[in-house]
Order: C-alpha cells, then structure tokens, then sequence
C-alpha cells in the first residue's frame, strides 16, 4: 500500500520510522508519530466503522478527543480492548484494529437495512419499538440490539496490565497546554508555585502547533517548545504529556487519566499501563481550548465530512491530505485556514462562506492566493454513500431561509466549520453555572464556585494576543497569593491574523422535495427530525429531549453536537439558547478505562487478607480456609477423603467426647482502662455490672440505642480499673467506635480508655468434657480445678515460661477455656497445646464444628444477632436489668417490641429425622396454602446434631414461646423443598447448662 | 472526595473518616422518665436538611476522635470543624 495522501513533505511525524499495522486485516504503513487516523488517511481509507443505529458508513470527523465516531477494537499484545478512538490512539509496530458495528464486514453491512428502514427507527425507538409484544424480548429484540448496537466488546479475559494510583497536592493544576495553558504555567512556575501542567494529547502546544502566529520572534510551535523545555528544568513543575484531567470533583479535587504505555507495543517491564491521579489543587486553571462546530447539512455524516481545524492539523501535523479536491464550507474565519494550508500544499480547495460579503486580514490573504471563494453559499447535501463524491450546493437568502438552484460540484472531502465552542466541560463539573455569551453563541463558565478560572477559548478568547496576556496575568496573581512571591514575565511581542465576526448560521434549509437525514449527534445518530419528534411528542426540559433521542449522551458528551442541538430546540421553541439551557456535563470527559478506576485493588488484593499467628500450622495440618469478614478461618481440618460434612461432625464429636483446640484470635477483643470502666460497661451493657469481682468474667449483650441487639461476649475484669472485652469477630470495629462515641460525645465525664488489642492477642479455645485434664498439663503450677477456677473466672498462668491469661468461659456449651497469649506466642502455644493434649485424644476443630455445637446449645451468633432482633427474641431477656438504664433500653418498651406473640428463637427438628433444612427457609403452618403463603418465621442456622444424630436447626419463629411441640412445614422455593417439621426448645443438648459447669 | 479538617490532625482525606449523622441531637439523660414521642424524635426522627448542617465524624483511619462538621449538605462546603467537646455556636 502507498500512502497516496501523505504530502511529500512537512508535519511533525519521523519520516525515518516507518511503522506497519493492520486495519481489518490489511497491512498498511505510517511514521512515528502518526495516529492510527492519520496513517489510515494518508492510505487513502476513510471508511472506518457503521454508525450506532442506522449502520451509515463511518469515516473521520476530527483529529483527536473531539472525534465521535471513528471507534475501533484495538488489539495490542494478545489483549484487546473496545471504544478507542483512531483519533488519539498513537500508532506503534504491530498496531491491529478492527471496525466495530459492522457485521459481516464494513463494506458490506447488513445493519446498514436499519437506513432503508429508518421510519421504524424514529427519536425514543428503544421504548417504542422493544416494548411489545414482551415474548419478542429475549429471542428477537435483545439479541438483535446486542448484535447490531454497541461501540465494540469488552474483552473477558483477566487484563494483566498493571494500573496504579497516585495522590498529589499542588498550588496549581492546569488542564491543557495551548496558549493559555503554558503562559499561565510559566508565569505561576516563575513565581515559585507547585505547578501541574497536564496535556492530553502526546505533544504539548494545543493549537500553536497549527496557527500561523508569531510569538516573541518565533513561530507558535517553537515558542511552545521553548516554554515547556523550560518548564520541564523546573523542580516545582510537573509537566505531564497524554494525560487527560477528566473530572472535577468536590473540594477541588480533579482526577487525571495518564496514558503511560497504550502507545506502546507492549508495556515496559515494572511500568503501568495507565495512572490514575488524584489531585488536590489550591488553584485549577482550565485551559481546555475550544472544540470546533459542525453546520448542520443533508447526508453530514457521509465520510470525508470532517472538521476543517481537523483537516488543517492532518496537514500541519501529520503531513497528511484528507482530500484532493475540498470543500471547505464556513461562516466564520477558521475555514480560510484551512482553504490556505490546502493551497500552499498544491491542492485548490473552493470556499462556501455562509457570509454576504465580509472583510478580514485571513479573507484577504486567501484571495490574494486566488482561492475560490463563494459568499452567500451552502452544502445543502453531501452525495456519495461510502465516502463524499460530490456536494449539491446552493446560493442562500440574505434572511437564511430560502435556497437558490442546486448545482452539483466535484469533491472529495468537506471541511465544515461551524465556529467555536469552548470546552466548558471541567468548569461545568465544578458545580460552576455556566453562562450563554450572544458573541460567540456558545456557553462559557459563570461566576466560579470552587478555586477554578478558566483562560483563553475555554473561556470564549479567541484571539491570541489576549489569551496570553489574561494568561500570564492569571497564572502570576494566583501564584503570588500562595507563595509571596512575585517574578513577573515580560510580555512577548505577538503577530496573529486579524478575522472578522463570524455568522449566526448553522442548519441548512433542506430543499423542497428533499428529505435528507441532517445529523446533530454522530456518535448516537440524533438527526434533526429526531429531536422534531421529541418536541412533537410533548418532550419540553432539554434533560428529557436529551434521554429520549439520545443526543449528547454516551462517550461523546456532546463534544460536537450539544450546542446545535440546543440551536435546534430553541428554534422550534421559539425560545433563546440560554432559556433552554444545556444538560449536565458528567465525569468522565472522555472514557477511561476501568482498570484505571480499580487499580492495584484487583483479585486477592483488593481486600487485606487477616491471618492468625497459628496459620501456618493450620495449613500444614489440611485445613480448609474460609473467610470470616477479612479474616481466613479454617473451616475444618481434612482428613483422608473426608468432606466438610464429615470432617466437621467428626471435629465436633471429638469436643462433646474428648476434647478439642479451636482457634480464637480473630475474635475483637477491647482494653478497657479507668476508674469508671465498670459505669461505662453498666451503661452499654443490659446486665449489672457494677459487682463483678477482679477474677471474674461475665456475659453481656449490648444494644442499639433503637433496642435492636449490636452484640454479646464476654468481658473479665482483669483488676480494679481494668477489663478485656471480647466481641464477635464481624462487629470488633463497629463496638470500638460505638464506645468512642458515648466516651467522648455522650458521656465526657467518664474517665475511661478504650483500645482495640485483638492482633496483639492469639487466642485458642480448649473445650469438651477432658480439657481440665489438658489445662493442667499446660499450667501445671496453676490451681485450675473446678474449685480453683470455677466457671466465669479467670486467672494468669504460665504456659512453658510463656505469660498466659485463662479465661473459663465456653461457647460450645462444654466445659471450656480460653487461653491468651500475646501473639508472637501464638504458635507456640498452640503447638503446645496439641502436644500436651495427644493422650487426651485433642483435635483441632474449625467453624464448622464450632458452628455446630453452639447451634444444638442454643447460643446466638451473628445469623441471630443479625440488626433485626431484640433480647426477648434471642431468649436473652434474662439479662435485661430492671434496676438501672442503658443503652437502647428505653426502646423494648415500645409496643412492637412489647407484643405478647413476639418472635422468638426455638429449636427445629425434622419429622423424618433426616432431612436437612436449607438456613433460610421460611415457616408455615399449610404448605399447600395459596400464595402468599402467611410466613411465620425462618431458619437462621442449621447443623446436624452430633448429640442426636440427626438435622437441627434454630429459627425465629412468630410467638416462638407457644409453639413448642407445634408441627410446621419449611418451605424452600429456592432448594425446592418441603419439610414436615416439630418445633423444639433450642436449647437441645444439655437444657439446664450442667456441664459448662462441671 | 472531601477534604475534611481533623481539628486533631488537619486536612485530611474523606476516606479516613465515616460519617455519624446529626450533631445536634442530645442523647437523653440516663433513668429519666420520657415520652414516647420524645424518643421516637432522639432515635428516629431526622430533618434531611438542604444546606447548612452540623453533623458528626469519626477520623476512624487517623486519630480516632469523633468531630463536628459544618457542612452545606447541598454543595458540600464545610465551614467549620469542631473538636467532640466543643460547643457548636
Ligand atoms: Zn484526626
């Protein structure tokens, strides 16, 4: 392939490097530098992709963020990834792209029927055509819409790339490096501030690097080369290159894509693929330029239509020609540009300029060179179906709405300017309300509402010279008022071109009998008629038209057709732009990519993993982990062929016969210091706890202030002033905050110190009817007889030199203690323990086991204290104090919670003796009652009963209290089950609580 | 993301803090007879005001204290921060 639209010479590209890539499976060649739009230009293609609803054939519209359409699949190093535009994408070796929307092929495209069809396609067509009749949902409609819409697919493989987060602090972010951008840079930069000049194109300048200025004796790109070369010596700047500030969130703090190897045929070894940057300015200048307009014309959107600041930077950049015989059709300056460029490149390009007769330097200087100038003359069609063959054009009426006789002239590209449109996007996010400025019939950012001021054309600036002196201006004052320091830059002497105003117009009339599509939105194909039927339909708010025909939405954010849309309503509304008002402009400005949002947060990382210090002996020794908040927990410790369901009867069987060794540590576990320790406890706790003896542990069971239970454990009061709280493993950070709040902002005056030590304690559970025996073994100087610590005491030991605190207290309704040791004893202590207990037939037991023997006891845990419950429905209404206040107390006297057939947990036994009950099932008296069958409770945890040998399961059961030795079903719809079940006390293995105290 | 004034430890990143609601209601007194309606309005009954609004925050990744915040529930803009002990003025 030759690249026939590459200019002999010229650009900014390294002609020594030649770079191969693949569109659609073809080989083709370009230069460093190009972008994959500029070096499939240059091979003369131009058919790119089918557009999103009617399948039109897709060529360019711009030259970089501002493009809606040139959308490809890009494949790079065996990864693939959807929506990028061919505009920004930087070509690298290798470089392979696929059209997207098109199906079979881009040349030959079934969608594209959707055009010829397109009566059935009108404004608000998802929810017209899609919503009946609902059978034709999932065999026709939706595969159709997956097949035929979509910008592309996502890949489903795991992305290896690595993508990374960075937080940063400046005195001045500034977004963009045009003018505007590196005057106020310089001038902030000189003046000692804590500069972050972001840019989000590979080269820095903007659009010095296509005008014809001369700044300070140089031309615009040298004089930008100059600055930033400058700027980049500088410690307190930080100049960043493709990277783009995409949103602007509250407390001035904006967000920065930074694109470090997607230009790249690979990412470099230990680099990213892409950084994100979170930046906390003091200052936010915005300089993002201005994005050019489209006029509105029939068959707009055939390709070789494109921007003429797009078609002038093909050529001043890439030394690229989008055409080689254009049509460049205007109403303003900006089109002479490119008209001129064009001409001094060889080519003859002929000007349609919308304006009568008007008068400036740049109309002077494209005369002089004898281009063809046509006044008072519009594109009213482009004709041609995969690209721009020719144009019918016509003379228009001084008052803009009649058209004269249609000629037809050759072309093969036309190069549309329609003015400019400052890129208000960031301003917009900032909660800034924009204003409408009749000059330039666009919106520019208001009065600023966070530290952000926006420069040169994003502020509706268009000629250079102001620019730069309200630039260099800005930057120096909001630099000054954070450093103190002032080193004022002289101002260059600068030359631009003068131009003169443009022209209101930007719809062409369409001609009698003529009915062409007339496109807004390219991206979502809005048309004209779109946006007629909306209106038509009643579709008043500008949000509403926006969501039921589409425009502006997606990707595009209305880049190129917000504002002739908002022209469009308030033509047929009879109303100003500014009365309409524009739609929210949302992060992000243009897509980035999810890896980017998540980060290193990905797979095992994206949670902190909570190991006990006794983890790796559980691995050696088989277990099988489960997660326990973010802690690993062995489930239950495999052996042979054993299954969970084995194992842990197994496990739990051993702890009701012999004894067993659980780990502990993960449970929260609180220090609790100060003379009104035991106040604070009385007052969160629902039992006394003024009287408990230094030695002595207590239950408890703590309340919201609402009456719902938070949580239950132990505390031990270790001496006068001194107690260990425990609480379950899930709420260990909730109850800590929970205390800091009544200490400080409650009850100040109570003279307490509360801290989390559950990592500086390891913890070991030794439960079951022999674990005095391996209790004394382990402390054989400690008195640990029944009388020496009897149930709920406590005492220190000394575990093989090791300091220990003892705790007699028992979860699984066995006589049981808990040892504690300081973490880094952890594993010793457990070795020991396992050790010592070999004669006794000890066996490590996991959750599941632990699970179980406290389910056939009857102890709560979280499945029962899960935020819906109170003391009564627990049955632990037994320690609710009578005689003094506490935390939540006063709500149990509310009368939902008062009512005499209040839920209540019971025990759950199957008829059969042999089915399992799925945790979740519901309760009801008839299961053959019609639906909805009345529910009178639910299953919160099931097990099998190692002490009966057969399902147990507790519930919450409506009236609980009466039901026992009532027979109900349990229904699960979701396991497809009925069970006949009895109701039973839930205290099932040892009722009256004997050998916990044995 | 807010930029939140620990009064203890300075400017600081939303994400080391969490937030605790109102800071005007006062728990009641401990053992104090009381109506229905009153505790109903201290445990339920919230005004989900626009604009200015103190409310509480515990600086949970950083000093652990729980703060007062001004902040205009619209914009976002935090006026003031306060230590727990402070009186709101
Ligand atoms: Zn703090």
């Amino acid at each position: 392939m030759t690249q026939s639209f590459r200019l002999e010479s010229g650009g900014l590209i390294n002609r020594d490097k030649k770079i191969s890539f693949k569109f659609n499976g073809k080989n083709y060649f370009g230069y460093e530098g190009d972008t994959l739009a500029s070096a499939l230009i240059a091979n003369g293609v131009h058919l790119i992709g089918r557009s999103f609803k009617y399948h039109r054939p897709r060529g360019f519209f711009g030259a970089g963020v501002d493009e809606p359409y040139a959308i490809v699949q890009l494949y790079r190093n065996g990864e693939t990834e959807p929506n990028i535009k061919a505009t920004e994408q930087e070509l690298f070796e290798g470089l392979e792209a696929k059209s997207v929307n098109c199906w079979p092929s881009v040349n030959f495209d079934v969608g594209a029927i959707n055009n010829f069809l397109k009566i059935f396609l009108p404004a608000g067509f998802y929810y017209k055509t899609f919503m009946w009749p609902k059978s034709f949902w999932y065999k026709i409609y939706e595969p159709f819409i997956r097949r035929a819409a979509g910008l592309g697919t996502a890949s489903i493989k795991h992305d290896k790339e690595r993508y990374e987060h960075k937080y940063e602090y400046c005195d001045l972010l500034i977004t963009g490096s045009g003018p505007s951008g590196l005057a106020s840079a310089y001038s902030a930069a000189k003046n000692g501030a804590k500069v972050i000049l972001a840019e989000d194109k590979s080269r820095f300048g903007g659009t010095l690097l296509t005008s014809e200025v001369n700044i300070g004796n140089q031309s615009g790109k040298e004089w930008a080369d100059s600055i930033i070369s400058e700027l980049k010596e500088m410690p307190n700047v930080t100049v960043k290159n493709r990277s783009q500030v995409f949103g602007y969130y509250d407390h001035n703090m904006l967000v920065m894509s930074e694109r470090i190897s997607d230009h790249l045929p690979k990412t470099k070894k230990y680099h990213p693929k892409q950084r994100l940057w979170y930046i906390r300015a003091k200052e936010v200048l915005i300089s993002s330029g201005s994005i050019e307009r489209p006029i509105v014309f029939g068959n707009n959107d055939t390709p070789g239509v494109m921007l003429s600041s797009a078609a002038k930077e093909y050529m001043k950049v890439y030394g690229v020609l989008v055409g080689k015989k254009p049509l460049v059709f205007t109403n303003n300056d900006s089109g002479y540009e490119t008209a001129i460029e064009f001409k001094k490149n060889g080519i003859d390009p002929i000007i349609l300029d919308t304006r009568k007769e008007p008068q400036s330097e740049i109309i002077e200087e494209a005369k002089n060179m004898n281009i063809n100038i046509k006044n008072s003359y519009v594109v009213v069609a482009a004709q041609g179906y995969k690209k721009v063959k020719s144009a019918d054009i016509a003379k228009i009426s001084d008052n803009k709405e009649e058209l004269g006789s249609i000629e037809n002239i050759e072309c093969d590209c036309i190069c549309v300017s329609g003015f400019w449109t400052p890129t208000i996007h960031l301003a917009s996010q900032s909660g800034n309300k924009t204003k409408f400025n009749e000059e330039i019939d666009a919106f520019v950012p208001g009065i600023s509402k966070q530290k952000e001021k926006t420069l040169g054309a994003a502020n509706g600036i268009y000629t250079l010279e102001e620019t730069l002196k309200d630039s260099f201006e800005k930057g120096n004052q909001l630099s000054k008022k954070i450093t103190n320091k002032e080193n004022k830059v002289s101002f260059p002497n600068v030359v631009e071109k003068k131009s003169t105003v443009h022209d209101k117009f930007w719809c062409v009339p369409l001609p009698k009998g003529k009915n062409y599509k007339r496109f807004l939105d390219f991206q979502n194909d809005v048309a004209v008629s779109d946006i007629e039927i909306a209106l038509k339909e009643g579709y008043r708010s500008i949000e509403h038209v926006k969501r039921y025909t589409t425009l502006g939405m997606a990707t595009d954010q209305g880049k190129t057709s917000n504002l002739n849309g908002l022209q469009l309503v308030s033509k047929i509304e009879n109303k100003v732009v500014p009365a309409v008002g524009h739609t929210t402009f949302r992060p992000p400005y243009s897509p980035v990519s999810i890896g980017a949002i998540v980060g290193r947060e990905v797979g095992k990382h994206s949670k902190p993993t909570r190991k006990s210090p006794m983890h790796s002996w559980h691995e050696k020794n088989n277990a099988v982990f489960v997660d326990a908040g973010v802690w690993l927990r062995p489930r239950y410790y495999k052996r042979g062929d054993e299954n969970l369901f084995e194992a842990s009867k197994r496990e739990a069987k051993n702890v009701r016969t012999n004894v067993g060794v659980c780990d502990v540590t993960t449970l929260g576990k609180i220090d609790i210091k100060g003379p009104d320790a035991a106040e604070l406890l009385n007052r969160v706790y629902t039992n006394a706890w003024l009287k408990l003896p230094v030695g002595k542990a207590r239950y408890g069971v703590m309340l919201r202030e609402d009456g719902i239970v938070m949580d239950d454990g132990t505390t031990t009061r270790i001496s006068e002033n001194h107690y260990h709280m425990t609480t379950t493993t899930a709420q260990a950070a909730n109850v800590l905050s929970h205390l800091e709040y009544y200490l400080q902002l409650v009850w100040p005056e109570l003279n307490v110190n509360v801290v989390s030590t559950t990592e500086q304690w390891a913890g070991a559970a030794i439960a079951g009817p022999k674990s005095r025996e391996v209790l004394k073994k382990l402390f054989p100087k400690s008195d640990v007889t029944n009388e020496g610590l009897p149930f709920m005491g406590y005492m220190e030991g000394d575990l093989f030199g090791v300091k220990a605190k003892i705790f007699r207290i028992s979860f699984s309704g066995e006589l049981a203690y808990e040892v504690n040791v300081e973490s880094d004893y952890g594993y010793f202590m457990w070795e020991k323990i396992i050790e010592v207990g070999e004669e006794f037939g000890i066996q490590p037991y996991g959750t599941e086991a632990l699970s179980t023997l406290r389910i056939e006891m009857g102890h709560v845990a979280g499945s029962e204290l899960d935020g819906r419950t109170i003391p009564y429905d627990n049955s632990l209404e037994g320690l609710l104090s009578k005689k003094k206040d506490f935390i939540g107390k006063r709500s149990l006297s509310r009368k939902a919670f008062a009512a005499e057939d209040r839920q209540k947990i019971v025990g759950v036994v199957p008829l059969d003796k042999k089915t399992s009950i799925p945790e979740g099932s519901h309760l009801v008296k008839d299961s053959n009652a019609p639906l909805p069958n009345p529910k009178l409770g639910y299953i919160s945890a099931s097990c099998w009963s190692v002490e009966h040998d057969n399902p147990f399961s507790l519930a919450i059961l409506k009236d609980g209290k009466n039901m026992i030795g009532e027979k109900l079903f349990v229904m699960s719809p979701l396991k497809n089950k009925v069970i006949p079940v009895e109701i039973v006390s839930s205290h099932y293995v040892d009722p009256k609580g004997e050998r916990v105290r044995s | 993301m807010l930029h939140i004034k620990c009064p203890h430890c300075g400017m600081r990143s939303q994400n080391e803090f969490s937030y605790g609601g109102d800071a005007t209601i006062k728990r009641p007194e401990l053992g104090k007879e009381i109506s229905d309606q009153d505790w109903d309005n201290f445990v339920y009954n919230r005004k989900s005001l626009r604009g200015k609004h103190w409310e509480l925050w515990q600086h949970l990744s950083g000093c652990r204290q729980w703060i007062k915040v001004q902040r205009d529930t619209a914009t976002h803009e935090i006026f003031k921060t306060l230590k727990a002990n402070e009186e709101i003025s």
